[in-house]
C-alpha cells in the first residue's frame, strides 16, 4: 500500500499542480495575468453579486394578461362571424378563459367559419399546421367556445420569449457591464446585473410594456377633459400622461402602431428646444400614416404609450416622408428612456418584479476582506492543533490541507463556477473538515500501533481499514451539499458548490498526497510522530 | 500532548440521563416553535429589507419614528455591526408583487430628506408573497428529502435499524436547531436553512463513524455483550469525534467572530449544529442502538468491508 509505482506519483502530483496552476491567477491583477505566457491559465474565480456588487432581479412575464388580451381578441372574432350571418345571440358571457352564449341556428359551418379565423389571427403566435386552437361544444343553443391548452401554453411561452428577447434589448441599450438574463421555468426571467447597485433606471425601464399606438382623436363630441361622459362607441376616455385628471376621448382604430417603427432617436426641437424623440417608420407603417394623416388635415390625432396620451397634436399637412416627432414636455433623461423603448420594442405582456437583491460595491469589498481575514485565522487554528494532537503527522495533514485550499480555488477558476459569501463560509467550513479524512487515517495508524503492529504495517492497515470509513462519512455530507445545489439559488448555492468542491479535494488528497509524502518517509517514522508517546 | 485515545468512558450508563435531557431539549424547543414561532427574515416572509451607512452616528429611534410615519405598516430600524450601519426592514404590503416595488423609493426619499449626512445604501432586498412562499416551502422540502435520502443511503450501507438510529438522531438534530431560533428569537432566512443542510451532512458524518465501527466490532466480538460493545466503540472512535469537531468549530468560531455581520446567523447555527450533531452521535444515534435489536451474525464474507 505505500508503494507507489511512478506513473501513479507522477498523476497524483500533475492533478495537483494542474489544480494549483488554475489558482494563481487569482493571486495576480487583471494586468499583471496580460503579461503571462499564452498557455497559462488566465481564469480568475467569479465572484457572486453579494461580493462584487450588483443587482439581481426576478421578473414574472403578467400571463394573465396574455389570456386576456387572446380571449379579447377572440370575442371580437366570434362576434363578427355572429353578425355577418346575422345571428341574434344572447347572453354573451366573457369568463377568464372561455366564451358563453345562446344563439339559434349555430351549426357546424358557423363553427368552421370561427375556427379559420381565429387560426388565421393567431398565425404569427404559432405554427400549428391544421390543427384547431378551439374547443367549441354546443349544448342545444348554449355554445361554448375555449381555447385548447396546447394555444395557451404556446402563447405564453412565446410571450416569454418575447419579453426575453426585449428585457435584452433594452438592458443593452443602457450598456450595462455583462448583464446575465436568463429565462426561468415556464413565465419567468433572471436578470443579473453586475457592478449596479441601484437599478431604479432599469426597473423602470422594464415596468413599462411601452405599447406605442397613433390614434385619432374623436372630435364628433363635445366633452369637458375634466369631467368626460361616456364614450362613444368605438371610441374610449384615455388620460393624459401629463395630468392624469385631462382626459381625452380616442377611437379605437389604431392608426399605426410601434411595431412599424424602425428606429427611435433622442433630440432636441430646434425651435423650443426641448427634448424631443424623432421616429421612422417602415414602408408599411410610412403608406398606413401618409393616408390616414392626408384624409384628417385639420384634426387632432394621439401618441398613446401604454394607454396614456402623450400628445395630441393637430395634423397641418399629411405626413409622408416616414418620419416624425414626438414632444410631451419630457426631460432628455425621459426622452432618452423613451427612445431606447421605442427601439426595444413593446413587451408582450407587463413584468412583475419579483425580487430584488442589491448589493453595493463597498459591502461586497468589506465581505470578501471579512472572509478571508477568518479564513487565514481559521486555518491558522487548525494548522496549530494538527500538530498539536498529530505531531509529525499533523503536519502532513496541514501540508495537504494548505493544498486542498489552493486546489479548491482552483477548481472553483477552471470550472468558473461563482464564489459567493457563503461559498467563502463553505471553504472555511472545509478548512475544518478537510482534515476530518486524515484524522480517521492517523487514529487508525494509532490503534494498530497499539495492538502491536510495527510502523510501516499500521500505516497500511490504517489506511486500508479508514477507507470505508471515509467514503461514507464523507458521501452523506456530499448528499446534503447536492441536494442544496438543486434547491437553492444565488450566493446559498456558492455554499454548496465550495462544499462539495472541498469534500473532493479533501479525499483526494487524503488518499494521495498525504499517503505520498508519508510513503517517502516510511522508514524513517516513529510512533510518536503520529502522537503517541514511545510507551504507548 | 492531547491524547484522547484508549479511554474507557462508560458512555450507555448515562443514557437514561441523556435521553431525558434530549427529550426535554425536544419538548422545549417544539414549544418553543408554537409559542415564540420562527422569527422569519424577509426571505419567507416577504418584505423589504435596506442597509444603509451613515457618515454619522444616528439616533436610531428618531429615525424609527420618522419610518413609522410613512403608513408602511411595521418598520423596525437596528443598529448592523456599528452605530453608523443600519438595517431597515419594512413588512410586507398588501397588494401583491407590483405593490412592494414602490416601498424602497418611499424610504430611500424619506431618509434623504430625514437624515443630514451621507447615506450609503449597501443592500436592498425585496422580497414579494409569490417568492417568499416558494422559498419557505422549497426550504422545507430540502430538509426532508435530505432526511430521507440519509435514510436510504445508510439503510442501503448497513441495516435498517442503523438507518433508523440515525435518522432518529437526525431529526433530534434538526429540531433542537429549529427550536434554538425559535427561543432565541434570531432572524431565520434562507442560509439558515443551508446551514441545517450542512448540519445533517455532518451529523450523519459524525454517527457513520461510529456505526462503521460498531459494525466492525459487532463481527470482531460476536459473544461481547451489546451495551459493552456499543461502549468500546464510542471510546474507539472518541478522539476522531473530538477531534474533528474541534477543528471544524475552530474554523466555524473565526468566521462568527471576523467572517462579517451578514453570516453571523448561517455560523451560529452552523455551530450549534456541530456541538448538538457531536453529542447525537455519541449520547443518542449510539445509545438507541441497544433498543433496535442490531444482527449479530454479520456475513463475514460481505462486501461491504473488504478489508476484514
Amino acid at each position: 500500500m505505500l508503494y507507489f509505482s511512478n506513473l501513479k506519483i507522477f498523476s497524483v502530483l500533475a492533478v495537483i499542480i494542474i489544480t494549483l496552476l488554475f489558482a494563481v491567477p487569482n493571486f495576480f491583477g487583471k494586468d499583471q495575468l496580460e503579461t503571462f505566457p499564452n498557455f497559462f491559465p488566465k481564469q480568475q474565480v467569479n465572484l457572486g453579486l453579494d461580493l462584487q456588487g450588483g443587482s439581481h432581479l426576478l421578473l414574472e412575464v403578467d400571463t394573465e394578461e396574455i389570456i386576456k388580451e387572446r380571449v379579447e381578441n377572440l370575442n371580437a372574432d366570434v362576434r363578427r362571424v355572429l353578425k355577418k350571418n346575422n345571428l341574434n345571440y344572447s347572453n354573451f358571457k366573457v369568463s377568464n378563459e372561455s366564451l358563453k352564449f345562446i344563439v339559434e341556428g349555430f351549426n357546424s359551418e358557423i363553427q368552421k367559419e370561427i375556427s379559420e379565423l381565429s387560426m388565421s389571427n393567431s398565425q404569427n403566435i404559432l405554427a400549428m399546421g391544421d390543427q384547431t386552437n378551439l374547443i367549441i361544444t354546443q349544448e342545444e343553443n348554449t355554445v361554448q367556445i375555449n381555447f385548447t391548452e396546447e394555444f395557451i401554453k404556446q402563447s405564453v411561452s412565446n410571450a416569454v420569449a418575447q419579453s426575453l428577447e426585449i428585457v435584452r434589448r433594452r438592458i443593452d441599450e443602457l450598456g450595462t457591464r455583462e448583464p446575465s438574463i436568463q429565462r426561468q421555468g415556464s413565465s419567468r426571467i433572471i436578470i443579473q446585473l453586475p457592478g449596479i447597485d441601484d437599478p431604479d433606471r432599469i426597473k423602470s425601464l422594464l415596468g413599462q410594456t411601452a405599447k406605442l399606438t397613433f390614434q385619432l382623436v374623436d372630435t364628433s363630441v363635445n366633452f369637458d377633459p375634466f369631467n368626460p361622459s361616456k364614450a362613444p362607441i368605438g371610441s374610449e376616455i384615455l388620460a393624459s400622461d401629463a395630468d392624469e385628471e385631462f382626459k381625452y376621448i380616442v377611437k379605437k382604430r389604431i392608426m399605426v402602431g410601434g411595431e412599424n417603427l424602425v428606429d427611435a432617436q433622442p433630440g432636441f426641437d430646434p425651435q423650443t428646444n426641448e427634448p424631443i424623440v424623432s421616429f421612422r417608420f417602415d414602408r408599411i407603417g410610412a403608406t398606413k400614416f401618409g393616408r390616414v394623416t392626408q384624409q384628417n388635415v385639420g384634426k387632432p390625432f394621439a401618441i398613446v404609450l401604454d394607454n396614456k396620451v402623450i400628445s395630441a397634436p393637430v395634423i397641418r399637412e399629411a405626413i409622408l416622408g416616414g418620419s416624425g416627432q414626438i414632444s410631451g414636455g419630457f426631460d432628455s433623461e425621459e426622452a432618452n428612456d423613451l427612445a431606447i423603448l421605442l427601439r426595444a420594442g413593446a413587451l408582450p405582456a407587463p413584468l412583475i418584479i419579483l425580487e430584488e437583491r442589491s448589493v453595493g460595491p463597498d459591502l461586497g469589498a468589506d465581505s470578501i476582506e471579512a472572509g478571508q481575514f477568518a479564513a487565514i485565522i481559521g486555518f491558522i487554528a487548525v494548522i496549530i492543533f494538527m500538530i498539536f494532537v498529530y505531531r509529525y503527522f499533523g503536519l502532513l495533514a496541514d501540508i495537504a490541507l494548505i493544498i486542498n485550499l489552493f486546489m479548491v480555488l482552483g477548481v472553483l477558476s477552471l470550472f468558473q463556477a461563482t464564489l459567493t459569501l457563503p461559498g467563502i463560509a463553505g471553504i472555511i467550513l472545509t478548512i475544518g473538515m478537510a482534515v476530518d479524512a486524515n484524522v480517521l487515517i492517523f487514529e487508525r495508524v494509532k490503534e494498530e500501533i497499539r495492538n502491536g503492529s510495527n510502523m510501516m504495517n499500521a500505516v497500511e492497515n490504517g489506511y486500508k481499514r479508514a477507507l470505508s470509513t471515509i467514503l461514507d462519512a464523507n458521501i452523506t455530507t456530499l448528499i446534503a451539499a447536492i441536494i442544496l445545489f438543486f434547491m437553492a439559488s444565488g450566493p446559498v448555492r456558492g455554499f454548496s458548490i465550495t462544499l462539495a468542491i472541498g469534500i473532493f479535494t479533501s479525499v483526494f488528497t487524503a488518499f494521495t498526497f498525504t499517503r505520498l509524502l508519508i510513503s517517502f518517509n516510511a522508514k524513517r517514522l516513529k510512533p510518536n510522530f503520529v502522537g503517541l508517546s514511545k510507551n504507548a | 500532548m492531547l491524547n484522547i485515545s484508549g479511554t474507557q468512558i462508560n458512555f450507555l450508563k448515562v443514557r437514561v440521563i441523556t435521553f431525558i435531557l434530549s427529550a426535554i431539549l425536544i419538548f422545549l424547543s417544539i414549544g418553543a416553535f408554537f409559542v415564540n414561532g420562527l422569527n422569519f427574515g424577509i426571505d419567507f416572509k416577504g418584505g423589504t429589507l435596506i442597509e444603509i451607512e451613515t457618515s454619522q452616528e444616528i439616533e436610531i429611534s428618531g429615525l424609527r419614528d420618522n419610518l413609522n410615519t410613512l403608513e408602511l405598516g411595521d418598520v423596525q430600524v437596528q443598529e448592523f455591526g456599528s452605530s453608523k450601519n443600519l438595517l431597515i426592514r419594512v413588512e410586507q404590503q398588501l397588494g401583491g408583487d407590483q405593490v412592494q416595488q414602490d416601498v424602497v423609493q418611499i424610504v430611500k426619499d424619506s431618509l434623504g430628506s430625514y437624515l443630514s449626512t451621507d447615506i450609503n445604501f449597501r443592500r436592498t432586498e425585496v422580497v414579494g408573497p409569490k417568492v417568499s412562499g416558494e422559498l419557505i416551502q422549497s426550504g422545507a422540502i430540502a430538509i426532508f428529502v435530505a432526511v430521507f435520502a440519509m435514510l436510504v443511503y445508510i439503510w442501503f450501507r448497513f441495516e435498517w435499524q442503523f438507518s433508523l438510529g440515525a435518522v432518529l438522531a437526525l431529526v433530534h438534530d434538526v429540531i433542537l436547531t429549529i427550536g434554538v431560533f425559535c427561543i432565541t428569537q434570531l432572524e431565520f432566512n434562507l442560509p439558515i436553512i443551508a446551514a441545517i443542510l450542512t448540519i445533517v451532512g455532518y451529523s450523519m458524518n459524525d454517527t457513520v463513524v461510529v456505526y462503521d465501527r460498531v459494525r466492525e466490532n459487532l463481527r470482531k466480538y460476536r459473544s461481547k455483550e451489546i451495551t459493552d460493545l456499543l461502549n468500546l466503540s464510542i471510546n474507539d472512535t472518541l478522539s476522531r469525534t473530538i477531534v474533528t469537531s474541534v477543528t471544524t468549530l475552530l474554523a466555524l468560531l473565526s468566521l462568527f467572530i471576523f467572517g462579517g455581520e451578514v453570516i453571523k446567523g448561517f455560523t451560529f447555527a452552523m455551530i450549534w449544529g456541530v456541538i448538538v450533531g457531536t453529542y447525537s452521535s455519541i449520547f443518542v444515534a449510539a445509545p438507541l442502538l441497544r433498543y433496535l435489536d442490531v444482527k449479530r451474525e454479520w456475513n463475514t464474507t460481505s462486501a461491504v468491508d473488504s478489508t476484514r
